[in-house]
C-alpha cells in the first residue's frame, strides 16, 4: 500500500505527472537509440555541443512568438541543423578538425542564445529555455515529442544498415554505396530533432543528459546494437519515472532529478555492469561469468 | 595483354591536400593478379583508394570500362575499421550481400547459406555468432576475406591484406587470392613483402609517388628499380616537390 502510494499514486492522481511520464517514455524511445549510436561513433560530446547550438534558435523563436512551442522548436531545429552542417563544412575546407569547429560554434551559440533571451525576457524565461519544465508539458508538447520519437525510430530503421556500416567500416560503405556522408548528415539531423524534442521538457542544457547517460550506461550491459538501444531506452524511461517521483516526493526540480537518476544508473553500471565494468574486470567470478572486454 | 578492366591516364592524386601520386599511366588487364609495391609513403594505398572511388583524381582520369560500384570489392586496412563495434562475424560477412539486400532488404535463406559457406572456406566454421571484438587480427582478416567472397565481385582490391597477421593465416588467405585468380577475377593488392610478391603475383606495379615499373613481376622487381624507388622515396620524404623533381630530372 505504502509502495503504491510512493511509486504509482502520484501518476494516478495528477494529470501533469502522467503527461510528464508519457513525455519521458517518448523521449526514451527517441533519445535512447540515438545516444547509442553517438557512443558507438565516439561522438558522445557531439550531443552536448549540439544541445547548446539549439539555444539561439529557440531564443529567436521566443523573441518572435513568446513561449510558443512551435516557434521555439522550429528555431532550435533550423539553427541546430545549420551549426551541425557548418561545423562539418569548416572541418572539410579548413585545417580545423570537426570537434574543434563544433566547440567554437556551440560556445558562440550558447552566448548568443542567452543574450537574445535576456534582451526581451526575464530570468524566469531564461531558466525555462535552459532547464525546461517537464511538469508543465501539455498535450500539444506531448504530441510533438511523440511524433519526433516515431520519426526518429522509423528513420533509424530505414538507414540502419548503412549507419552500422558507416560506424564499423566507413571505407567499405563508401566503396559499395558511395554516400557515407549522406547517412552521417541524416544521423546528425536525428540528433538535432531529438534534442529539440527534449528541450521543452528538460531544457537545452539537460535534454542531452537523457540521450547520453543511458547510452553510456548500456555499454556495460549489452554487446549488440539492438540490445544497447533497448537498454538505453529502458534506463532513460526508468530515470524519468524515478526522477519524477523524487521530484514529487522531495520537492526537487524535475529536470535535474531525472538526469541525476540517470547518473546513478550510469555510476552503478560502471561499478557492477556485466561487460567491462570495474566488477567484471577486477572481480570476474563474482556473479556473472564474462571475459574482460574492451569498451570504448 | 587481355582487355583492360581499369585504365589510369596521367593520374595525379592528393591526400589531405598534399600531392601523393604523380602522373601514373597504365592498365590492369582482365583476370590479372597485380601487386602494388613501393616504400612507405609511396602513395600505394592512395592509388588503390582512387580506383575504388574513395579519392577523386586532382588531375588525369580513371576509366573503369563500364564496371559498376557493386562489381568491385574492397578490403580496407584493418586500422580503418572499428573492431570494438558490437557486430557479429555473421553480420559482418552479410554486409557483403549488399548487391542482393541493398539498403533496406533482409538477408534471404540463400544469403545466409552463402555467409556460412564463406566462413567455412576461410576456416572460421562455427564462429558466426562471435562478436568481432573477440577475434585475433588474423581471424578478423579471415572474416573480411569471407565478406569479399560473398561480394562475388569481378574486381577485388586489397589494401595490405597480410599486414600484422600470422604466417598460417597469410598462407590460407593467399590460397583464397589464388582461387580468385583461377576463377578469372581481377585482383589488385597493396603489399609490403617482395618475397610474397615474387612467389604469388605475376604482375607488379612499383611506385614511389610516381610510377617506376608496371608489368611482369620479374621485370619490375629488379635491384635497380628497387634502389630507384628507395632513393625517390627518400627524396620525397626530405620535402622536395614534384615540380623540383621535374626540373632536376
Amino acid at each position: 500500500m505504502n509502495l503504491y502510494a510512493h511509486l504509482i499514486q502520484p501518476f494516478a492522481d495528477y494529470g501533469f505527472m502522467r503527461r510528464a511520464l508519457v513525455a519521458c517514455l517518448a523521449l526514451a524511445f527517441g533519445s535512447g537509440p540515438i545516444g547509442t549510436f553517438l557512443v558507438l561513433r565516439r561522438m558522445s560530446l557531439m550531443g552536448d555541443a549540439m544541445s547548446h547550438a539549439i539555444l539561439p534558435g529557440a531564443a529567436i523563436g521566443f523573441l518572435v512568438a513568446g513561449l510558443s512551442l512551435w516557434a521555439m522548436s522550429a528555431g532550435g531545429l533550423v539553427v541546430g541543423l545549420a551549426v551541425a552542417l557548418l561545423a562539418g563544412v569548416i572541418s572539410r575546407t579548413t585545417a580545423l578538425r570537426e570537434d574543434a569547429s563544433l566547440a567554437g560554434f556551440y560556445l558562440i551559440s550558447l552566448a548568443a542564445g542567452v543574450l537574445i533571451v535576456s534582451t526581451r525576457g526575464s530570468n524566469i524565461d531564461l531558466l525555462h529555455v535552459l532547464f525546461g519544465s517537464i511538469l508543465s508539458v501539455d498535450n500539444e508538447a506531448l504530441l510533438l515529442v511523440a511524433s519526433i520519437s516515431t520519426l526518429s525510430l522509423v528513420t533509424l530503421a530505414l538507414i540502419y544498415r548503412p549507419l552500422v556500416a558507416e560506424c564499423f567500416d566507413p571505407g567499405f560503405l563508401r566503396a559499395i554505396a558511395g554516400r557515407g556522408s549522406l547517412y552521417h548528415v541524416i544521423f546528425l539531423a536525428l540528433v538535432v530533432v531529438n534534442l529539440v524534442a527534449g528541450f521543452q521538457s528538460l531544457g537545452t542544457l539537460m535534454a542531452v543528459g537523457l540521450m547520453m547517460l543511458p547510452a553510456a550506461a548500456a555499454r556495460f550491459w549489452a554487446i549488440e546494437v539492438w540490445s544497447l538501444a533497448a537498454v538505453s531506452i529502458a534506463v532513460a524511461f526508468l530515470s524519468g519515472w524515478a526522477g519524477l517521483l523524487l521530484s514529487y516526493n522531495f520537492d526537487m526540480p524535475s529536470g535535474p532529478a531525472i538526469i541525476l537518476t540517470a547518473g546513478v544508473f550510469y555510476a552503478l553500471s560502471i561499478l557492477a555492469g556485466r561487460h567491462g565494468s570495474l566488477r567484471a574486470r577486477y572481480f570476474p567470478g563474482a556473479h556473472f561469468h564474462s571475459a574482460p572486454e574492451k569498451t570504448s | 595483354m587481355s582487355d583492360p578492366v581499369i585504365t589510369v591516364s596521367d593520374l595525379t592524386l592528393a591526400y589531405d591536400r598534399k600531392p601523393a601520386v604523380h602522373h601514373v599511366n597504365g592498365s590492369f588487364g582482365k583476370g590479372s593478379l597485380t601487386a602494388i609495391v613501393g616504400p612507405n609513403g609511396a602513395g600505394k594505398s592512395t592509388l588503390l583508394k582512387s580506383i575504388v572511388g574513395l579519392i577523386a583524381p586532382s588531375e588525369g582520369r580513371i576509366d573503369r570500362h563500364g564496371l559498376k560500384r557493386l562489381d568491385l570489392a574492397y578490403l580496407p586496412q584493418q586500422a580503418e575499421i572499428d573492431r570494438s563495434f558490437p557486430i557479429t562475424v555473421a553480420d559482418t560477412v552479410a554486409l557483403g550481400l549488399w548487391r542482393d539486400t541493398g539498403i533496406f532488404g533482409g538477408v534471404s535463406a540463400a544469403g545466409r547459406r552463402r555467409v556460412v559457406e564463406a566462413l567455412a572456406s576461410v576456416g572460421l566454421h562455427g564462429f558466426a555468432q562471435n562478436p568481432v571484438g573477440n577475434l585475433s587480427a588474423g581471424q578478423f582478416q579471415r572474416v573480411l576475406f569471407a565478406r569479399l567472397l560473398v561480394q562475388d565481385a569481378a574486381l577485388i582490391l586489397l589494401d595490405e591484406p597480410f599486414a600484422a597477421i600470422d604466417e598460417r593465416t597469410t598462407a590460407d588467405l593467399m590460397g583464397v587470392v589464388a582461387r580468385w585468380h583461377g576463377e578469372g577475377r581481377t585482383v589488385v593488392a597493396v603489399l609490403h613483402d617482395t618475397e610474397d610478391v615474387r612467389a604469388h603475383f605475376p604482375q607488379t606495379l612499383l611506385m614511389a609517388r610516381e610510377l617506376i615499373g608496371w608489368g611482369p613481376t620479374s621485370e619490375v622487381l629488379t635491384d635497380g628499380n628497387l634502389r630507384r624507388a628507395r632513393a625517390l622515396a627518400q627524396y620525397w620524404n626530405e620535402g622536395h616537390s614534384h615540380a623540383a623533381h621535374g626540373r632536376a630530372a
